[in-house]
């Protein structure tokens, strides 16, 4: 790496080593790392390290343990215009590059983030409390494959030419937008600046990239990483809160842009920065994902019928912080008591432990915020008459995980008029009813304010079909769920959003249609 | 639990005054959805605008609190306190560089 030639993401740091967890630093301890992690970072503009104007940062703490890991610029409105400066002197440039160019620094960011997939699995695990196994076998290799897609789409991708009649052509070209913002939520926070950084810079955008304030760190890391592969200019990472730095970004009159991953009310304050300087927005916004199980998923107890009980315990993954988690579960009558022993067996089989052993199945939640919102939910689940049959309450881990944020895997029994029926917990907690009939099941699916994801389980693919088109979600898993593989769309229906990433369709959010129309005649019309 | 739909914890209380001393007068908007939903985000009053999709549901401590006319019916069994935590939402929310975040506790309508 030619990385030693450009100032160090630790621009000011104070002295001395950052706090590593016991657990961390045994876990990276065989691990190549190629750079330290930073006691204090910088924003990255422009190519360069560079310390916020006010020189305000604040505290970056790891959920696994409540410690304090480093300290993160809390910009301002100034380092916000910063950023959109340098993108605007790169974005010129770096939209006129040719495709295979800017497919090939795709690529080689892949190849970045693969070479040091175990370091930056790691460092996102510590960051944002979830388990070493994901990071390692999802989130990083899929962010590595959404850069390789893209690079791929864009190199494939044409414009067209209508021959509208024997002398006149519409010719059609994908131009990009120009300078784009974008907000990164923190439930997958590589994965999710992955799914919006690859189709921009692909489609020839500059970036200003705000990461979430709970997990800022990995995103960096992989900045510093990449740095040598990246055009000055073309990714430029300002951290801080979403009133101080998030607000200048998206009200920007600077930028063509604004994609957001969030909840509904900042969504719609995106919406209303953006119809003031009338430029479009993508949103992904949640959801509360039903899970249909019919009655034939029992009909054998074979490996399909293991795999509906996977596909019902799914709701764990990630600790319940994904904006599709299976959150509703519907399980046909004449199943349900069978069904519901053995899925909670399953749940109840969940390793909760150190994020950082292999074994460990779920971690933390990201924040105490998080942590006390779930337990606010799973007390008003039990006030609403919802019956626990697992969990139901905070988890204590021993040793330094004491003070990390865990939350016991939780299935409620009860109804879809209940709270927790109703909005994203994003914790792991699992709301159960029953159905009869498929009329019923596709009333309780439909019966929410989102559509975001949804799950299908049968062995009938007449069923399997009505219900894919049936329930208004912008994804229906049919005998699976939670796949994230690129050449799949995801978006939302009603509530849940704008637009559909992780599919080449997403050029089109970061591009705009240039047609120019051309007459080949000679001859005048003969109007004047 | 009173009748009054939306209540406001002592430790809530003195954060709006010190976000009310620091920008003006202020209000909220409940959140749905995922990441940060289900969360009262507070703002300057004017900064959110509201539409006839929201509805007031209560005021705590001088300052409206709104949220959208169809969540409210899928919330409207239930009273809630605003209380605050420590922590820090990713949201556009007034107190969040402070370290802190309001949070909606629940309890089944007395009414």
């Amino acid at each position: 790496m030619s990385s030693a030639q450009v100032r160090p993401a630790g621009v000011d740091a104070p002295a001395g080593p950052i706090h590593e967890s016991q657990s961390f630093a045994a876990h990276v301890k065989t691990l190549e790392r190629s750079i330290p992690l930073r006691k204090r970072y910088g924003n990255f503009i422009g190519g360069e390290w560079v310390a916020p104007l006010k020189g305000g940062y604040f505290d970056n703490i790891s959920p696994t343990t409540g410690q304090v890991i480093c300290q993160i610029p809390r910009s301002q409105a100034e380092d916000v215009e910063r950023a959109i400066d340098a993108a605007h002197a790169a974005a010129g440039s770096w939209g006129r590059t040719a495709v295979a160019e800017r497919a090939r620094i795709l690529n080689r960011i892949a190849d970045r983030i693969e070479q040091y997939l175990p370091f930056l699995a790691a460092v996102e695990t510590y960051d944002n409390g979830k388990p070493i196994r994901e990071t390692n076998l999802a989130d990083m290799p899929l962010a590595v494959d959404h850069f390789r897609y893209f690079a791929s789409c864009v190199r494939a991708q044409e414009g067209s030419l209508g021959e509208l009649d024997d002398d006149t052509v519409a010719y059609h070209y994908h131009e990009p937008l120009g300078v784009v913002g974008q907000i990164i939520p923190w439930n997958f926070p590589v994965l999710m600046a992955a799914w919006k950084l690859a189709p921009a810079l692909a489609a020839g955008n500059a970036v200003v990239l705000k990461p979430a304030e709970q997990t800022p760190l990995t995103i960096l890391v992989l900045a510093e990483l990449i740095q040598d592969i990246l055009p000055p200019g073309i990714l430029n990472i300002v951290n801080g809160f979403g009133i101080e730095a998030g607000k200048p970004l998206a009200s920007s009159p600077r930028i063509a842009k604004i994609a957001f991953t969030g909840e509904t009310t900042t969504g719609r304050l995106i919406m209303q920065y953006a119809s003031q300087n009338l430029i479009p927005v993508t949103l992904e916004l949640g959801g509360k994902s039903p899970n249909i199980f019919f009655a034939d998923v029992a009909a054998e107890d074979d490996d399909f019928f293991d795999k509906a009980l996977e596909g019902f315990t799914m709701f764990a993954l990630n600790q319940g912080e994904v904006c599709t988690c299976p959150s509703r579960a519907l399980v046909q009558r004449s199943i349900y008591d069978r069904f519901m022993e053995r899925a909670v067996k399953r749940v109840e089989k969940i390793r909760q432990g150190d994020p950082f052993e292999m074994t460990t199945q779920i971690g933390a939640q990201a924040s105490n915020d998080q942590f006390e919102k779930i337990l606010s939910y799973i007390d008003i689940g039990k006030k609403e008459g919802a019956k626990v049959l697992a969990g139901g309450a905070a988890n204590k881990l021993p040793g330094e995980l004491a003070s990390g944020f865990y939350i016991k895997p939780t299935v409620f029994e009860g109804n879809n008029k209940m709270r927790v029926f109703q909005e994203e917990i994003f914790g792991p907690v699992v709301s159960v009813t029953v159905f009869d009939t498929p009329q019923q099941a596709l009333e309780i699916a439909n019966d929410t304010l989102y559509g975001l994801g949804a799950g299908v389980w049968t062995r009938d693919i007449n069923m399997a079909y009505r219900f894919g088109r049936g329930i208004k979600a912008g994804r229906v898993w049919t005998n699976c769920y939670h796949a994230y593989p690129a050449h799949a769309a995801f978006g939302g229906y009603k509530k849940s959003g704008i637009g559909r990433e992780t599919h080449k369709m997403m050029l089109d959010h970061y591009q705009q249609t240039k047609n120019v129309l051309v007459s080949y005649s000679t001859k005048a019309l003969g109007f004047f | 639990m009173g009748q009054e739909r939306v209540t406001v914890s002592d430790a809530a209380r003195e954060l709006i005054e010190e976000l009310k001393a620091a920008h003006g007068p202020i209000m909220f908007h409940l959140s749905g959805g995922c990441c940060d939903g289900s969360a009262p985000m507070c703002f300057a009053v004017g900064e959110f605008r509201l539409g006839g999709a929201d509805e007031k549901v209560g005021e705590i401590a001088g300052c409206e609190f709104w949220m959208d006319r169809d969540q409210f019916k899928r919330w409207a069994h239930t009273q809630w306190t605003v209380d605050v935590v420590p922590g820090r939402g990713a949201s556009f929310s007034l107190e969040a560089p402070l370290g802190k975040r309001f949070l909606i506790r629940s309890s089944l309508c007395a009414v």
